[in-house]
């Protein structure tokens, strides 16, 4: 049994908290958001310097970490700043990108990890309800490229992305697994249109259009229609990432939730005092613990085979989606009037955790997908 | 991150099991795993076995008769107990009393009382609970009076769980009725052979023979029986109550039930297909599933923690009251699953040496009793809301 961080985690997490506190406060972010990127470019490249970003990958592909308790080290301290910036987008394209023999792969991921590079990553489409076989998206052979056509939904920072990483259709129905593939497309590619906007959780997001769009043979990512394997593992590391984003931030609320019941008066004592809200803030600890718990279990999972490692990626997700969407309304509930505030930065952290169960997948498709992958375990 | 035992930790873990494959009745394992009842002499020919392997309190220091085990060891040890349906050593003496006893006792105590429960010579109950003082335990009103030698006992307890079985109680009386209520506590040991002594049974509603009224009138124990000093009895009270909690989060017992409750939703139908395929049951059991898994794991973070010199303090209510909803939670979804079959009252299936024919199924009989049973689950040990507080408190700072 072993909780503790390696040192190697505790010391980036050190450095990259105290970075964010200090260079990237939550005040600074708000007006970015409004236009394209989003958030500030030069901080980024600082946070790449920091190995924020190296840290996501293995050393074989020119990272320096990798493993899931990496990622997740990294996402709890950007869940505790609140950052919006393309860390997801990062960790998923880059992902695969690892995993490709394309010899545009290696490089273009070393531009990720020196934060040279934004690679969207564009997979959901707006009908697929976060079912990840359901790709509508075509591509057909082209001379010696393919070309694409099709809709790409809700593509985090797809509006500040170089390139992108796409799904499509190679062969197969609607919701086959065989028959995906995966398709570096830059963005600047002719019949690519993207529109840009921003999240209720002050990310930036794009609608992303593909038509004709024409890339070479060596865009191929995976083998023809084989990619569903890679869309499933990088999902798996998505999940863990977003779970310990989410747990960043419910320690932020706890925390300030906690402070305001044991300083704010009424009826001339602190609100603290009253058990009807000690026994709420009760259960929200409770209600925490259990979520970081189900983090450490799909970091312990990540070896383990298919359907043990996606039951414990489906429960972690499940659960946070729960938890977060709870805790959210707890804290706004037992801050009052200023809980409803924009000001107040609780009310970001509590519109963070509800958008969370909104990306890769909400508490009703993984408890769904828990259920199936246990049937066929059984 | 890892989850995963050290290898002696392991090595242990099979020592445990293989013991228990081959010491453990399957009968009794199976009445267990049916949430039937077990005998008298089948609780203790159990507890004979355990001490023959020197396993009937583990968690004693070695100079009194245990094994010294460490925090991993005694979590292991529970854990995979209940994984195997085998009984729980009743707890009042073992578990409850001889930790104060070994803190707080004398010589002579410690030496005449911890052998003779690991001989089994005595069968200790528990004196807390009072009909005006429960979950706000420092009200209890029950006087002990010094007369010469001996105390002189007056009062009545409540709640006293196997009270039926018992030869001994200990109890929290009155000694002082100045102060803080907390300060006129004392802890005393009291023979229950005796005039002045009755037990009345409190059937539950499970039908239920299990908790008791214990009457003292005029009833003598010797000054010896005094656990250290007169008046200080509170703090004995708490150190045992703490004691009582680290167990509470019941996650060998929900993991067995839960596969119980799995096999029944295999074997009941609904739409005729099994249960186990309805969507909503499905679902419900998903749930209590994933929140078992992350309970482990926060169970094993405390152990963990406690395991590296941490008390577990305020974490321990943390673990009873999630551990205890997610058991009820099992509880219920057990009755659930069968579906009519849960109405039929057959206690005497559920007693030992019962030749009834079940009502429905054969496992059907015992489900119904032990969810009501498990009500009290969030009640004892300090409600679930004395655990709120103690968090409150404890840890929020509120």
């Amino acid at each position: 049994m072993d909780f503790k961080p390696t040192s190697d985690q505790q010391m980036l997490s050190d450095s990259l908290s105290r970075f964010i506190a200090k260079r990237y406060p939550l005040e600074s972010r708000g007006k970015l958001a409004d236009t394209a990127p989003g958030y500030s470019v030069e901080i980024w490249k600082q946070i790449a310097e920091l190995g924020a970003l190296g840290a996501l990958f293995d050393p074989e592909v020119g990272g320096y970490g990798g493993t899931a308790g990496d990622i997740a080290t990294v996402f709890e301290d950007i869940g505790k700043g609140a950052v919006a910036a393309p860390f997801l987008a990062s960790l998923l394209s880059g992902s695969v990108l690892a995993a490709s023999q394309s010899k545009l792969a290696q490089p273009l991921l070393d531009a990720i990890i020196a934060g040279e590079a934004i690679v969207a990553f564009a997979h959901e489409e707006p009908k697929s309800r976060f079912e990840l076989s359901r790709v509508e998206t075509k591509a057909t052979k082209s001379g010696a490229g393919w070309s694409l056509s099709g809709a790409k939904a809700v593509v985090s920072h797809g509006d500040a992305a170089d390139h992108f990483v796409i799904s499509a259709r190679t062969s197969g129905a609607s919701a086959d697994e065989q028959g995906i593939s995966l398709f570096l497309v830059p963005a600047s590619a002719a019949g690519l249109s993207v529109n840009g906007y921003v999240g209720i959780d002050g990310a930036r997001a794009a609608e992303v259009t593909l038509k004709d769009v024409v890339v070479d043979g060596d865009h191929l990512l995976c083998v023809e229609g084989g990619g569903f394997d890679i869309l499933e593992k990088v999902t798996g590391l998505g999940i863990v990432a977003l779970c310990a984003d989410g747990v960043g931030a419910l320690e932020v609320v706890k925390e300030m939730t906690g402070e305001y019941l044991r300083t704010r008066k009424q009826f001339g004592q602190t609100i603290g005092s009253f058990q009807a809200l000690q026994h709420r803030m009760a259960t929200v600890l409770i209600e925490i613990e259990q979520a970081r718990s189900a983090l450490i279990n799909a970091i312990a999972a990540m070896d383990e085979p298919r359907l043990v490692r996606e039951r414990a990626i489906s429960a972690a997700k499940y659960t946070l989606g729960r938890v977060g969407s709870l805790v959210a309304e707890e804290a706004i509930q037992m801050h009052g009037g200023i809980g409803m505030t924009w000001e107040l930065p609780l009310s970001h952290y509590a519109k963070r955790l509800i958008i969370l169960d909104h990306i890769m997948g909400d508490v009703d498709h993984h408890l769904e997908r828990y259920v199936a992958l246990g049937r066929t375990a059984a | 991150m890892d989850l995963t035992f050290s290898a002696e930790d392991e090595a242990f873990r099979q020592e445990v099991r293989k013991f228990l494959a081959e010491k453990l009745p399957p009968e009794i394992a199976e009445r267990i795993r049916n949430k039937k009842h077990l005998s008298k002499d089948e609780v203790e020919a159990w507890q004979a076995t355990l001490n023959e392997r020197g396993w009937l309190a583990p968690h004693w220091p070695v100079e009194y008769g245990g094994q010294g085990w460490s925090v991993t060891q005694r979590f292991i040890w529970d854990y995979e107990l209940s994984l195997a349906n085998a009984p729980h050593p009743i707890p009042f003496g073992l578990a409850m009393l001889a930790p104060v006893l070994i803190k707080y006792g004398n010589e002579e105590q410690k030496s005449h009382w911890l052998k003779r429960m690991l001989n089994g010579d005595d069968w200790w109950c528990q004196g807390y609970s009072e009909p005006g003082a429960g979950s706000d335990l420092a009200a209890v009103k029950t006087t002990a009076v010094r007369d010469g030698d001996e105390y002189v006992i007056n009062g009545q307890k409540t709640w006293t769980s196997y009270g039926q079985n018992a030869n001994m109680i200990f109890c929290l009386v009155r000694t002082q009725n100045t102060g803080k209520i907390q300060e006129g506590i004392s802890f005393i040991l009291v023979d229950m052979n005796q005039p002045g002594v009755e037990v009345r049974p409190i059937i539950t509603l499970d039908g239920e023979h299990e908790v008791n009224e214990v009457f003292f009138t005029d009833a003598r124990a010797p000054i010896a029986n005094l656990i250290g000093e007169e008046n200080k009895g509170w703090t004995y009270a708490k150190y045992l109550l703490t004691y009582e909690r680290t167990v509470m989060a019941m996650i060998g017992a929900s993991s067995s039930s839960l596969e119980l409750l799995k096999e029944i939703a295999r074997t009941e139908t609904k739409g005729g297909k099994p249960l186990a395929e309805d969507h909503s049951f499905a679902a419900r059991i998903a749930k209590v599933e994933i929140e078992l898994e992350n309970l482990k794991t926060t169970t094993l973070r405390v152990v963990d923690a406690a395991a590296s010199g941490g008390a577990p303090g305020a974490e321990s209510s943390m673990l009873k009251v999630r551990g205890t909803e997610v058991h009820q939670e099992i509880q219920s979804l057990a009755r659930r699953a069968l579906g009519p079959y849960a109405l039929p009252f057959q206690a005497e299936a559920c007693e030992p040496g019962a030749n009834v024919e079940a009502i429905g199924p054969d496992y059907a009989p015992g489900l119904t009793p032990n969810y009501l049973n498990g009500r009290k689950l969030t009640i004892y040990g300090g409600s679930n809301e004395v655990q709120r507080n103690i968090i409150s408190k404890a840890i929020l700072k509120l």
